[in-house]
């Protein structure tokens, strides 16, 4: 009986210490996942949707996961500086963009980055404001 | 049973009285009175408020008026082409209607564009396209700036203004207008669960047929 409790225990302080170990790169996709959320909501939404789905062929999807791995180091500055007439294959179809710039400091693009690949039914992980820096350097 | 048969009665008789509620929508606006004669003797009748007489043109390029709408229900809204904020929820839940109403008769849905200016046929059809909209039951129209601004009051929705950075303030409304060119409903186009009971409206509209109400 006492072998069992102390079995059960040990258990209990194992899963403690697993759960503690992966906490901080989950409470970090969290941190970026959630002020990503409310970003999305003012900035993005309106002509994104609130399911990513775009409008008609004036407004792209965001759920074609191909498109955002392969421009995956553009996204930020995209959200950056907008697009002004450039020709994109989104989901098979052809958008001419217009899309305004958005001006946020990287912390704020890293949030809605990984809201948006993380949602919509994208699952590609975090974008830190490392990331996005790193990335903002190479903008055209 | 017969407990049972009371109750089933007192539902359908429930059901029955709330029908009969729902079955006509109000009329909006201002009214008026007056006097005519009728077989003989003066009555009083009421004067409703009204689309007034417009001319624009559509995506097309065709002459529309009034009378391009005789006989049909219809929606109107005001946007614009650039517009980033509102337009594209508005066009996204009108697309909602479009889809519901498309193939059937006297119905029709009428944007007016607030920028004149930039939105020209060649744009407008560019929009539509891009809506995915096609025939002729959603128009978009372009007429004088003053004109449209000088309607938007007669569908009771907020004078468009034009902001410091070139950009147009306007409600984001949705008018419900019946055959006769009176309101009979405004919606929030922004928001989903107005769309729905629009899309609800428009079908007790449809199904009206005395076209005096008294109210």
């Amino acid at each position: 009986m006492k072998l069992s409790a102390a079995l059960t225990l040990l258990v209990l302080i194992c899963c403690g210490i697993i759960a503690s170990c992966t906490s901080d790169a989950e409470l970090e996709f969290k941190r970026y996942y959630l002020a990503g959320e409310r970003l999305y909501k003012s900035h993005c939404q309106n002509c994104h949707g609130a399911k990513g789905e775009g409008l008609g062929t004036l407004v792209p999807p965001l759920t074609d996961a191909a498109f955002l791995q392969k421009n995956k180091h553009r996204l930020a500055c995209i959200v950056n500086l907008g697009l002004t007439d450039e020709l994109l294959r989104v989901s098979g179809k052809t958008y001419v963009s217009k899309m305004p710039a958005n001006n946020l400091p990287p912390v704020d693009i890293a949030g809605i980055l990984t809201y948006v690949n993380n949602s919509f039914g994208n699952k590609t992980g975090v974008v830190t404001s490392d990331d996005v820096a790193k990335d903002l350097e190479d903008c055209k | 049973m017969r407990k049972l048969t009371t109750l089933a009665g007192l539902i359908i008789l429930f059901a029955a009285c709330r029908n009969s509620e729902q079955a006509t929508l109000p009329i909006y606006g201002n009214r008026d009175t007056k006097t005519v004669t009728k077989d003989g003797k003066e009555v009083v009748d009421t004067i409703y408020q009204t689309i007034p007489d417009f001319k624009f043109v559509n995506q097309y390029g065709d002459s529309i008026t009034q009378k391009s709408l005789n006989g049909d229900i219809y929606v109107a809204d005001f946007f614009f082409t650039t517009c980033p904020s509102i337009c594209p929820i508005m066009h996204r839940n009108m697309l909602k209607v479009y889809n519901e109403y498309k193939n059937v008769p006297n119905f029709k849905i009428i944007s007016h564009s607030i920028d004149p200016k930039h939105d020209s046929v060649a744009v407008l059809k560019k929009y539509a396209d891009g809506l995915g909209i096609s025939g002729n039951s959603w128009w978009l129209l372009q007429g004088k700036k003053d004109d449209i601004y000088n309607l938007s009051a007669s569908y009771l929705v907020r004078r468009p203004e034009e902001s410091a950075k070139e950009l147009f303030i306007h409600d984001g409304l949705f008018i419900l207008i019946d055959k006769q060119k009176r309101i009979r409903g405004s919606y929030d186009g922004t928001d989903e669960k107005e769309v729905a009971r629009l899309i609800a409206d428009i079908k007790t509209l449809r199904a009206e047929t005395n076209t005096e109400i008294a109210q």
